[in-house]
């Protein structure tokens, strides 16, 4: 008899109490800063209105696609892997080492991405979506962004950023016509 | 059926839904189109591995982390975090935050009347031994209002965050104290429609881990999702909503 998985609750609005410990602007320890990429974008409700508490985690590979299962350095920071808040604006700035292409256990090659997981007052369960790289012939093959209906794509793909070069743009829209894809699983 | 499971389908009423009108920051919040199902294979393998060297001597124990004891009733938590086959989780990273006895958060948006506590922040982190067990030291945080509605109050509570093997097991929840008269009157605790499912987010008192003379107990177990899921002959099938 397996066990019903605990109930998933909000993050409420008070987080940054106990998480903010492992926010960080920067890919800290990145050795390679040729492959760091930041991305920044706003966090918005289903008018419009940028969302000031809410959370973003961000798993991804590291550059061969593999993720990582070695101890970290001290002090115990994990890598592939980013945590920022949103601000009074609703703006989030996250960097991280582009991940490769993956290859996980599946018979399918993955376009290189990011995993970001939604969090915020008012969700009672965090979201999961995507953020892809602008530009990447792999994406056009890609077994999730497959999945996804051509219309609704381009919500997961990142923009260069014209004002910043070398900084990608996206953002995450939580309801609306521009609603980002949000996955379950 | 190879048919994928994801929580959607196989757990509904133990896990909130995304739209609950009655938490009215829910409304504007939640995603209305549908979401697309990610089949397994196609998920991460791994998640992010935390050392122990994130983890201070203080972080446990939120009443040592300042030159005077914090005021509230001295609680320890404790519990085991076990995935849904009743295995261990080993390593597991667990970040707790909370009000304090007072129900004031340390945080600039809480602009509350509650008095602030100089030797409380309200934070902590730890990691579960082999037998996937842990245990904070704290006080008990008081109710607090909020603006849901008229007259609401949050029942006492204290946030949880874990990292299990994947991130199908990430969870972010909040753990109740029993017999709290609020419970019944709270959206967000009764976001979970199955009263059993509900109820677990309840700790137990624990007289028999209590210390004479410092600290009451209470236990809180934890259920994560495992890591990519061979078998889908769950015996909790439900019907998809
Ligand atoms: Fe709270």
């Amino acid at each position: 008899m397996r066990s019903i998985p605990s109930g998933s609750q909000t993050v409420g609005p008070f987080f940054r109490i106990g998480l903010e410990h492992l926010c960080a602007q920067d890919a800290s320890g990145e050795a390679d800063v040729a492959r760091t990429v930041r991305v920044r974008g706003r966090v918005l409700d289903g008018k419009g209105v940028p969302v000031p508490d809410a959370l973003l985690e961000v798993w991804h590979a590291d550059a061969e696609g593999r993720y990582s299962r070695v101890e970290p350095p001290e002090p115990g920071r994990p890598t592939c892997f980013a945590r920022a808040a949103t601000d009074d604006e609703g703006s989030f700035c996250f960097a991280i080492s582009r991940p490769g292409a993956i290859l996980c256990g599946a018979e399918e090659k993955q376009a290189s991405h990011v995993a970001v997981l939604v969090f915020a007052r008012g969700l009672l369960r965090h979201l999961m979506t995507r953020m892809y790289f602008p530009g990447e012939p792999a994406n056009a093959e890609d077994a999730v962004l497959r999945l996804v209906p051509e219309h609704r794509r381009g919500t997961l793909i990142a923009r260069e950023n014209p004002q910043r070069p070398g900084e990608l743009e996206w953002n995450v829209v939580l309801q609306g016509n521009e609603e980002t894809v949000f996955f379950a699983w | 059926m190879m048919e994928t499971q994801n929580l959607e389908s196989s757990l509904a009423g133990t896990q909130p839904d995304y739209h609950y009108p009655p938490y009215v920051s829910s409304v504007l919040r939640s995603p209305r189109m549908p979401l697309v199902v990610l089949p397994q294979a196609l998920l991460h393998c791994d998640g992010p591995v935390f050392g122990h060297g994130l983890i201070g001597a203080f972080d446990h124990d939120l009443t040592a982390q300042h030159p005077g004891e914090p005021i509230g009733e001295r609680i320890t938590v404790h519990g085991r975090v076990m995935d849904e086959d009743g295995r261990p989780v080993r390593n597991a990273l667990i970040e707790v935050w909370q009000a304090n006895a007072a129900g004031r958060y340390r945080h600039k948006s809480d602009q509350s009347q509650m008095p602030l506590d100089p030797n409380f922040s309200g934070a902590g982190r730890t990691m579960t031994d082999a037998e996937g067990r842990y245990m904070f030291r704290t006080i008990k945080p008081g109710p607090y209002p909020w603006k849901n509605h008229y007259n609401a109050w949050r029942p006492a509570h204290i946030h949880f965050s874990l990292f299990g093997a994947g991130i199908l097991s990430r969870l972010i929840t909040q753990m109740y104290f029993p017999g709290d008269p609020l419970q019944p009157f709270d959206p967000i605790f009764n976001s979970i429609a199955d009263e059993s499912a509900r109820n677990r987010l309840v700790s137990r008192f624990d007289m028999d881990r209590s210390e004479p003379d410092r600290a009451l107990a209470f236990s809180f177990d934890i259920v994560l999702r495992g890591a990519l899921e061979t078998h889908f002959d769950t015996p909790f099938e439900r019907q998809a909503r």
